[in-house]
């Protein structure tokens, strides 16, 4: 964890999404790692321009649904055949096919909680405090229509003069420097 | 079809395309989040949501004292006995639970279609689906006539040392609907979650503040958070729907399975869910068009939206029509001659009217008219329009469950069905809890989602430019 006092990191505002992935792409390009855009829809294109290319998310949902699936079929398969077997018409106890049925359900609920969860908890959030909600125009511009590109403390290459000059350079709306 | 008939420098249509917009022109990412958020983050309540929140809560409270009722006396005070032992609930369930899947359809399959259109409608289209399971859910639990004992259809260890039995479409049920009702509401929740976020930074009130802020789960908009988040939104949208097929499928197994003439057929499945995609956008209809009319949202909710909504209503209700012919079809087809009875009756028996109703809402009126484009984009004729296929579509299961068992294979055990005052309480009650948490939905919640609004807005396109200034 790091320390919670000081610097978090300076944060330039910007009007556009062009103007926020070109300063992100430059900025990956000039060795920065430790930095992240916040725009108020999703902007492909500053993902990728900072190097987020890939996610966890699909594997989690697969095993999820997976888990789901076996759990069920081999439920149903102890109730039915074991715990409690009954005849139904003659039909044999271990009758799959009507397993599927609720199985299936099953891999759906828990893909879809997996993929609703596991997002979130990738995501590490509930996260209600955040350093970044110290800066005066994050809130109310992030979630609505400014776009945003913060140079976190944390990377080495991080001096606050020089950063806020370098970013300055991008001709941002404004740098503000948030503390923790 | 084309421009022709409208006038040609209408702002509202695209030059490009002929088409109406999706979003009328000169809105801003911060004029729409204004726009949206304004209707919640405002102290002041309209005195027409007020008077329409005591109907439907007079409502709600008709459908307490019809269940309270039903709780004390037993499902004795209900109309079903023999021959007609599935009645209103179960006509209910299967129409609730059919308008809940457009909002499925709606966010789920026009997602993976990249239908960009559907950004506007999808976020109460989705509360009409969660609110309509609500409605749906209680009828199999209260038909029971011991809803207390409910819970004996979950495979939970009891001390009776009893089991569900697994090889039953009622069983089958358990699961869909139980499945569905929770996968909506975390779809419904999780595209919500960035909306709230919005909500907290724009509220000036300290207690919405907190509540919004705790329900965002602290969202900040972060790119990697968005691209995990747009993911998941493809997954959730991806396992809806197959989801969203399978209830339906399910629901008809419960009739098909049975050896009745009526209910004892193959087409059930696609019909079923065809007539649920048909029913849910005649209410989504009934429900989107008050609401752009009252909160002013015609530049988000366009005509073109009132169109495409046409166009779905048009195609389903053929294969609806399908379905119908088919029965007839097979009814002669498969020289049964309880399936033949069973098929004249249905048509020309004493209940034949029912089945008048029914061709004459879904199929007569619609069906022909729908084909115009003028009338397509006729707000109060769509308006009419979903009224009537939202009838047609209740009337399409009365005739399903009524019909097919008021006369069986023995003459000596005919009857006929004549639903009680508790019947329709119950109904119009469900009607009134629809309304009434609709209502709470809209006044407490963002009903269009902003940030996929955002996202159609011309400012969102980030141009060619901008990636070869950057020098890769």
């Amino acid at each position: 964890m790091p320390p919670r006092e000081g610097t978090y990191g300076l944060l330039a505002e910007f009007d556009t999404p062009g103007d926020l992935v070109r300063a992100a792409r430059q900025a990956r390009l000039d060795g920065w790692r430790r930095l992240d855009c916040y725009t108020p829809y999703p902007v492909e294109e500053a993902a990728e321009a900072i190097g987020f290319h890939r996610n966890k998310v699909p594997l989690v949902t697969l095993v999820g649904g997976l888990m789901g699936l076996v759990a069920m079929f081999l439920l149903e398969m102890w109730i039915s055949v074991l715990a409690y077997p009954l005849n139904i018409g003659g039909r044999p106890t271990y009758s799959w096919p009507a397993f599927i049925v609720p199985a299936f359900e099953w891999t759906i609920l828990f893909a879809g909680l997996s993929a609703a969860f596991g997002m979130l908890a990738l995501n590490g959030l509930p996260t209600l405090y955040h350093p970044l909600f110290n800066a005066p125009n994050f809130r109310d511009g992030a979630t609505t229509d400014k776009f945003f590109l913060c140079l976190e403390a944390l990377d080495p290459k991080f001096d606050l003069v020089e950063t806020r000059a370098y970013l300055t350079s991008f001709q941002p709306v404004s740098v503000v420097e948030v503390e923790y | 079809m084309g421009t022709t008939d409208l006038k040609p420098n209408d702002p509202a249509i695209d030059p490009a395309t002929g088409e109406y917009r999706v979003i009328a022109p000169g809105q801003t990412f911060r004029s729409i989040t204004e726009k949206i958020a304004g209707i919640v983050l405002t102290p002041t309540t309209p005195l027409g949501w007020l008077a329409l929140f005591g109907v439907a809560g007079a409502g709600a409270t008709m459908l307490l004292v019809a269940v309270t009722w039903l709780f004390l006396k037993g499902t004795g005070i209900w109309a079903v006995t023999q021959p007609v032992a599935w009645g209103f609930a179960i006509i209910n369930f299967v129409w609730w639970i059919g308008i809940g899947h457009a909002g499925t359809l709606i966010s789920a399959i026009l997602l993976l279609f990249k239908q960009g259109w559907r950004n506007s409608i999808n976020r109460f289209a989705e509360a009409m689906t969660i609110f309509a399971v609500v409605c749906a859910g209680m009828f199999p639990l209260i038909h029971t006539g011991r809803p207390w004992l409910a819970y004996w259809m979950l495979p939970v260890p009891l001390t009776m040392n009893v089991w569900p039995q697994f090889r039953s479409p009622l069983m089958w049920d358990v699961f869909a609907v139980s499945t569905y009702a929770t996968i909506s509401v975390v779809f419904w929740y999780i595209g919500m979650v960035p909306d709230f976020g919005t909500m907290r930074d724009r509220s000036q009130n300290k207690v919405a503040q907190y509540l919004y802020g705790l329900a965002s789960l602290g969202w900040r908009g972060s790119v990697r958070h968005w691209m995990r988040y747009e993911t998941a939104s493809l997954l959730l949208a991806g396992l809806a729907t197959p989801l969203v097929l399978s209830v339906h499928t399910v629901i008809s197994f419960d009739f098909a399975v049975a050896i009745l003439p009526g209910w004892h057929t193959t087409i059930f499945p696609p019909y079923f869910v065809a007539g649920a995609i048909y029913s849910g956008f005649a209410m989504v209809l009934t429900l989107a068009i008050p609401l752009r009319k009252f909160y002013h949202l015609e530049a988000l909710v366009t005509e073109r939206h009132i169109d495409n909504m046409g166009k779905v209503l048009l195609a389903t209700g053929f294969i609806v029509a399908y379905g119908y012919g088919m029965e007839i079809f097979m009814s002669w087809y498969s020289a049964s001659h309880w399936e033949a009875f069973m098929m004249w009756n249905r048509m020309f028996g004493p209940m034949g009217w029912s089945y008048l109703v029914l061709v004459t809402c879904n199929l007569a009126i619609p069906l022909t008219t729908l084909w115009s484009r003028k009338l397509r984009t006729s707000i109060s004729y769509m308006f009419f329009i979903s009224i009537l296929v939202n009838t047609g579509m209740w009337f399409e299961r009365f005739v399903i469950i009524v019909t097919s068992l008021y006369r069986d294979f023995l003459p000596s055990s005919w009857g006929t069905y004549r639903a009680t005052k508790w019947d329709y309480m119950t109904y119009v009650g469900t009607l009134g809890l629809f309304t009434a948490l609709f209502l709470l939905f809209v006044r407490f919640l963002p009903m269009i989602p902003m940030s996929e609004i955002r996202m159609m807005l011309p400012g969102a396109k980030i141009t060619a430019k901008t990636t070869a200034e950057a020098g890769d």
